[in-house]
């Protein structure tokens, strides 16, 4: 985990506009986050939230205003260094839990860490040759974390992380996120049930 | 590389499990071809003056018959959010999915060639050009029909409109691929002609097709 520990950070956006089918979501949003922080995007349905993730990870364009990364690696763009967690698992049902790693790992590129470990820390470990399509929702989420883990990036986009998962499941999620502020990364999670971590909140649409 | 490779490995891989649609084609092909001697009835002479024919009309549906796929299943599971965001151009990976598609689901075509050509009644000769011609033409059929699939993952339910777009973009494909089969089989053509022209269409949409499907689904994102 050599990469990761070094170099401050900062994402900032600056009157951020967002335009979904000629409808404003939201206009003159300026936010910041600074590596080592937990930053918690609230907000009603419909207020954007997924949008902002998504503004971010450059899936959308923005209609207005500018989204930058200060420090992190200059030979990269800002999505290239997130990882993003969204409502979709990006998983294939018919390869098994371990292949299914495997291609992300393979394909992401990067710097790597152990996927036996983090599947381990998931606690998917005894399902590895298990195809996807046999997961439960709770078992496909935790995958995807163990994505997160696997392939190192500094920027986590993580969109209603603790759906689908049980109560001992959120408390493991709880402590990768810590494990991962406590390496110099940085956490925006949409969401609308309390992280279970420390964080700073992001209003955005008006009151929830 | 090793992201483009593990790309090429992992579709290959799907489209071969149970459920996957390289088996499907290949079936279809096989109906198709199989089904025409019982409609034309048994002349023997018009049978083999058709097959060439024949052949390429059942490798081209085939071959767009899961190519509509390519980029939905993708777009529906969230992977083509990783795939755009990730460090290798989208227009490579677009190139990437449609070799393994074509590896997968039109490579399996013409090796069932030789066999469906006796049904046909095409001797050994004709079988080879049939082969040789689908082998050089059915690339230029994937990569042309992934511009259709990359605009069908905007499209809900682009299946049907992606045979429209699709289908009149194979046409020349169709032509020059028929046309090299018959110089070969009966003249008075040289085979050279139409085969330079098929694989230079090959060539060209080699090119075209990743960069017009990353620009569909770039305009597409949402």
């Amino acid at each position: 985990m050599s990469g990761l520990d070094q170099g401050k950070m900062q994402l900032s956006g600056r009157g951020v506009a967002c335009v979904r089918g000629g409808r404003e979501v939201f206009s003159g949003l300026d936010f910041a986050a600074v590596s080592g922080e937990a930053v918690a995007v609230m907000g009603r349905n419909g207020s954007g939230k997924t949008s902002l993730l998504r503004l971010i990870a450059g899936l959308l364009i923005p209609a207005g205003g500018t989204i930058a990364l200060d420090g992190g690696d200059a030979e990269l763009t800002l999505p290239e260094q997130c990882h993003y967690l969204g409502h979709r698992d990006a998983l294939k049902p018919a390869l098994s839990v371990a292949e299914n790693l495997a291609f992300w790992a393979d394909f992401l590129g990067g710097e790597r860490g152990n996927a036996a470990a983090s599947l381990e820390a998931v606690g998917l470990d005894h399902a590895a040759h298990l195809p996807a399509a046999f997961l439960s929702a709770g078992q496909r989420r935790r995958l995807s974390l163990a994505r997160l883990l696997t392939i190192r990036r500094r920027i986590w986009l993580l969109d209603e992380p603790t759906t689908a998962l049980d109560v001992a499941g959120q408390d493991m999620f709880g402590g990768l996120m810590r494990e991962h502020l406590a390496r110099g990364g940085m956490i925006i999670a949409a969401t609308h049930a309390p992280l279970g971590i420390d964080s700073r909140e992001l209003r955005i649409g008006g009151v929830a | 590389m090793t992201a483009l490779s593990a790309l090429i490995r992992r579709d290959i891989r799907i489209a071969l499990r149970v459920g996957g649609g390289a088996l499907i084609g290949v079936l279809f092909f096989l109906t198709v071809v199989v089904l025409m001697p019982f409609a034309v009835g048994p002349d023997l002479a018009l049978l083999s003056r058709l097959g060439p024919a024949i052949l390429w009309l059942g490798a081209l549906l085939a071959s767009l018959l899961t190519l509509d796929r390519l980029f939905m299943a993708d777009h529906e599971d969230g992977s083509l959010d990783l795939i755009t965001m990730s460090r290798t151009p989208l227009e490579l990976a677009c190139a990437a999915k449609a070799l393994a598609h074509w590896l997968a689901a039109g490579l399996p075509l013409i090796v069932a060639t030789p066999v469906l050509g006796l049904l046909l009644n095409l001797d050994m000769v004709a079988t080879g050009a049939v082969a040789l011609t689908l082998l050089a033409g059915t690339p230029a059929l994937t990569f042309t029909g992934m511009i259709g699939a990359g605009l069908a993952v905007t499209l809900h339910r682009g299946g049907l409109l992606m045979a429209v777009l699709v289908l009149p973009l194979s046409i020349p494909v169709l032509i020059f691929g028929v046309a090299a089969s018959q110089a070969a089989i009966v003249g008075p053509m040289t085979f050279g002609a139409p085969f330079s022209i098929l694989c230079a269409l090959s060539l060209v949409s080699l090119v075209v097709g990743p960069f017009a499907a990353a620009a569909s689904l770039r305009h597409g994102l949402d």
